[in-house]
């Protein structure tokens, strides 16, 4: 009964890996992630790790997955089918789109004969021997109390991990003060700028007295307003931009 | 006051000055540099008087003292200290020096007076006596050779002191850089004798040479004849004498000092001071000799065909020193510093009364131009013929006594150095020849018109300043002479300074008339007590033999220099035209200079573009700078070329690398 | 099943994804791919986990999801604010960082 229902999960799982690579609309990509990753959890059902599945399921498939479709339904996007892709075009050229396919195979074949090839006895065996309870292997508790007692300091830094992600998150898509928008430029100053006194800096800050940061967004901003020499004095190395 | 103090004083006055003069000159108003310059030298002159009176005050055989301030090189082997040799020797030429250079000084300031560059002349007059007075009174070969780089420098600096003359440059380019020629030697000579003495010192050199060396062992000999490569370059003798004639683009009172009276003596005293080496080393003296005769027969026959007063003078100069060389290279020491002495009145007497006579003619310096001034400057006429005559060897002036006895010592020797004798004459008819040649041109014949205007009593003045040399225009801005030109009737200064070596030059030579007083080798005895050839020899038929012949070829040469130019001018014309050959060699100063440009200077000239032009472009600067450059940017650009920018590019790498690791990993197990 | 089975499915869908990065022109899709990689390896430790017979593999599965979540989150937040400022989200034509 297992054999069966591992050949069947194991064959949605790369189904929907394959699906994911090669299928041209990336909303179906979504949908085909989502059918790995469910094939995936029952995966881990046969493989005694209930909790492990459950939060599979639960968390990627449920919250991962969902985020997902939410960004590609916003920001969507089309490409070319996988075959023009490999046939090469855009600047990488089809070298790159071979060479990734050889690249592929041979991390296949290298990571096959890794994992199979280990000369571990166990490999070929179904595992450790299993004893169902409520502390048993796998179970919710059984895990929490690997994590609360040998994997605690892995849980926290897991969790300011967490709380990373959600500040640069919140930074990410904040419309104002982070990322510059479209035609406002803000100044690139740095500490230098702000601590240096006034006419010690640039030549163009002796001709026109302010650090050259704020005068080129300044010319830029007020596009109309004629560019005095502040902007054109001393910068000739950067304008032609160097190497 | 100790002796040695008083040696310290001498050195300090000129150094005051320089520095005073040198950091003060925005601030001296008027003529006070040449006023403070003047007395920094008096002052020098009073403290080396103060050393004399206090040197005979010691005993005979205590005479040679030595005082030392600080560390100057002191590491492995050698130990150096700034140390000064307060004897005999040492205080004959600081008293020469001072002395010399004080009229000098006083002299220089009516000659320069509106001179844009009045307080830089003074600045570096009084560098160039200092340098001069450390020079002799160095106590070891290592400050010899600091005051030999100075006086060298001072040289330079004097020389190009009119710096926007392109002449004035080249001349003062091509002095320095025979100097350094023998610099080199000097160094390299000191080398030589160091090795086996271990012991810069003179007095302890002096001590340990005999001990050490074995009379005519190959490092003397090596030694002393690289010592004589330096004399050689300072003393102006052949071959290393072409930059003195080109040094007369200095002011005239700086022709007097350095390159009549002091500084082209520093060989003489250099081979004196060194007489312990040079006496262990036969082949070297021979050599001195030897030069030193041909140096004075060449330069007298040079003099006789220059139109340039000054130079006339310059070779007079050459063929003088020839004879000291000559006379301190046989054993003449006291002979030899006593022509030194006499020399240095006349030939700086010679000097002044030139620049008078120059300034007549606002700056013209061609005899071909002057004629008849004999009324129009009568102080000057007669300032030139008594150091004519005293240079001509004419009892009882000077001259005659100090060159005489050279050339009796010579004869005395015997052997090979008969022809040393016969050439000394030789050299002595000539040399009345030429300079009465001089004089007979400048002041004798029709008054030129600069003549006849100063006898109406207005100085000539031209309107055009113009290089005598070239004859290319000038201004009289900074780095050109001042428009101001004067003669000696007219400057007190000038008239003073005149008088008082035209009395040395006349007087001079009564302290050694030989057989009556002795006053010079009794003097410098205590230096010379341990050379054999000192004492003086019984003299005889020689002596008074190598007299009246003195003083006859010195009047026959006179009395054709009078046939000639005074009485029948067309003579002169007529022999030039007959001996073309001989006067061509002559007038080109025997080639010398043609040879030295093509077996020195074009060649370095040649090495020195291919060094530019070749090696330094192409293998320096495109092959190593330019490689290193070019294989830094090529390898960059190679690793640039990674970060494309491509994100699957990068990902392609990170798995490329991963399974890299991963099959080595496989490979282990 | 025996362990190699998963194994050998584990190391399929993590081969898979690794192509699919190295492949796919959109960013969206790029960040799938890395998914799929990262539950390859998932399913790696988990079986590795049953083998042994203790948890450790589990709560390393569970933190790789984890990290996998931050990391989504993170990278959608980037791929928005590049379709906001109107740049084409194609992975080739974000290519400014270069030397």
């Amino acid at each position: 009964m297992s054999q069966v229902l591992f050949f069947i999960a194991g064959f949605g799982a790369i189904a929907g890996a394959v699906g994911v690579v090669m299928l041209r609309d990336p909303f179906y990509a979504v949908l085909a992630l989502v059918v790995h990753l469910l094939s995936l959890a029952v995966l881990f059902l046969l493989l005694r790790a209930e909790f492990v599945a459950a939060v599979q399921v639960v968390v990627y498939a449920g919250a991962v997955m969902v985020l997902y479709v939410f960004v590609v339904a916003y920001v969507g996007g089309r490409e070319e089918p996988i075959g023009e892709l490999l046939r090469g075009r855009g600047p990488a050229g089809a070298q790159l789109r071979l060479g990734a396919a050889i690249i592929g195979g041979a991390l296949l074949v290298e990571l096959l004969i890794a994992l199979l090839g280990t000369g571990l006895e166990a490999v070929g065996g179904d595992g450790a021997p299993y004893a169902p309870g409520p502390k048993t292997f796998g179970t919710p508790a059984y895990i929490g109390q690997l994590l609360l007692t040998r994997f605690l300091l892995v849980f926290e830094v897991a969790s300011l991990l967490l709380l990373i992600a959600a500040v640069g998150a919140v930074v990410l898509a904040r419309r104002r003060g982070g990322i510059e928008e479209d035609g406002e430029r803000r100044v690139a100053l740095t500490p230098l700028d702000l601590i240096r006194p006034r006419e010690t800096g640039t030549m163009a800050e002796g001709v026109g007295g302010v650090p050259f940061a704020i005068a080129r967004a300044r010319e830029e901003n007020d596009g109309a307003r004629a560019s005095e020499p502040v902007a054109t004095a001393g910068t000739g190395a950067d304008e032609e931009g160097g190497w | 006051m100790t002796t040695t103090t008083f040696g310290w004083l001498v050195l300090l006055f000129p150094l005051l000055g320089t520095l005073i003069v040198g950091f003060g000159y925005r601030v001296l108003p008027g003529r006070s540099a040449g006023v403070i310059g003047t007395a920094a030298i008096g002052l020098a002159f009073a403290a080396a008087l103060g050393a004399l009176i206090s040197l005979e005050s010691h005993p005979s055989s205590h005479q040679e003292l030595t005082s030392s301030l600080w560390n100057y090189a002191n590491t492995v082997g050698v130990d150096a200290k700034v140390s000064i040799l307060v004897d005999p020797l040492s205080v004959f030429m600081i008293l020469i020096v001072s002395g010399i250079s004080s009229m000098i000084h006083l002299y220089s300031i009516s000659y320069l007076e509106e001179d844009r560059g009045f307080a830089r002349y003074f600045a570096y007059l009084n560098f160039f006596v200092f340098s001069m007075l450390l020079l002799v009174l160095a106590g070891n070969f290592l400050l010899l050779i600091v005051g030999w780089a100075f006086v060298g420098a001072a040289s330079y600096l004097l020389i190009s002191f009119w710096y926007r003359r392109t002449t004035a440059t080249r001349a003062g380019i091509k002095a320095f850089v025979i100097n350094v020629v023998g610099d080199a030697g000097l160094v390299l000579g000191t080398y030589f004798i160091f090795k086996h003495t271990h012991t810069l010192d003179f007095l302890g050199t002096f001590a340990a040479a005999p001990h050490v060396f074995h009379t005519g062992e190959a490092d003397i000999v090596a030694g002393c004849l690289l010592l004589l490569v330096g004399a050689i370059a300072k003393s102006a003798q052949i071959p290393l004498h072409t930059w003195l004639p080109d040094a007369m683009e200095g002011p005239t009172p700086v022709s007097a000092l350095i390159h009549a009276a002091t500084m082209v003596t520093a060989g003489v005293y250099l081979i004196a001071r060194m007489h312990v080496l040079f006496e262990l080393a036969p082949a070297a003296q021979d050599t001195g000799a030897v030069i030193g005769a041909v140096t004075l027969l060449i330069a007298g026959t040079i003099a006789l065909v220059q139109t340039d007063i000054k130079r006339v003078i310059a070779y007079s100069t050459m063929s003088q020193i020839g004879y000291m060389i000559m006379g301190v290279s046989v054993g003449a020491y006291a002979a030899g510093m006593f022509h030194l002495m006499t020399h240095a009145f006349f030939k700086a007497l010679l000097f002044m009364g030139a620049g008078s006579i120059i300034g007549a003619m606002a700056g013209e310096q061609s005899l071909q131009k002057m004629g008849g001034f004999r009324k129009a400057l009568p102080f000057t006429f007669a300032c030139f013929v008594i150091g004519g005559l005293a240079l001509s060897g004419i009892p009882p002036f000077s001259g005659f006594f100090s060159k005489d006895e050279i050339l009796l010592v010579t004869g005395e020797l015997g052997g090979w150095h008969w022809t040393l004798y016969v050439i000394g004459y030789i050299g002595a008819f000539l040399t009345a020849i030429y300079t009465f040649r001089m004089i007979f041109r400048a002041f004798y014949g029709d008054p030129v018109p600069e003549a006849q205007e100063l006898e109406a009593g207005h100085l000539h003045h031209v309107e055009v300043a113009r290089n005598p040399a070239t004859g290319e225009v000038e201004d009289t801005d900074v780095g050109f002479p001042g428009p101001h030109h004067t003669i000696a009737e007219r400057a007190q200064g000038m008239r003073f300074a005149m008088t008082v070596l035209a009395i040395g030059a006349v007087g001079a030579g009564l302290v050694q008339i030989p057989e009556v007083d002795e006053v010079i080798t009794n003097f410098l005895r205590p230096t010379f007590a341990d050379s054999p050839l000192y004492e003086p020899h019984t003299r005889n038929g020689l002596l008074v033999f190598g007299l009246c012949l003195g003083t006859a070829l010195g009047l026959s040469g006179i009395a054709i220099a009078y046939r000639i130019w005074v009485k029948n001018p067309a003579f002169a014309v007529r022999a030039r035209e007959r001996f073309g050959a001989v006067y061509e060699l002559l007038a080109h100063k025997w080639y010398f200079d043609e040879l030295i440009d093509a077996l020195v200077v074009r060649p370095a000239a040649i090495a020195g573009r291919f060094a530019t032009g070749t090696f330094e472009r192409v293998f320096v600067q495109d092959t190593l700078v330019g490689g290193s450059t070019g294989i830094v940017r090529a390898g960059s650009a190679a690793v640039r070329a990674v970060q494309s920018g491509f994100l699957r590019y990068y990902a392609a790498l990170l798995l490329l690398g991963v399974s890299g690791v991963a099959f080595y990993f496989l490979l282990q197990t | 099943m025996a362990i190699g089975w998963y194994l050998a499915v584990s190391a399929i869908v993590f081969a898979l994804g690794a192509a699919g990065v190295m492949v796919r022109r959109n960013p969206l899709v790029v960040l799938l791919c890395l998914e799929l990689m990262l539950n390859g390896a998932n399913l790696a430790l988990v079986a590795f986990s049953r083998m042994w017979g203790n948890g450790d593999g589990q709560v390393f599965a569970l933190i790789v999801m984890t990290v996998a979540a931050c990391e989504v989150c993170i990278g959608l937040g980037l791929i928005v604010a590049i379709h906001r400022r109107k740049l084409p989200i194609d992975v080739d034509e974000l290519r400014e960082l270069q030397g």
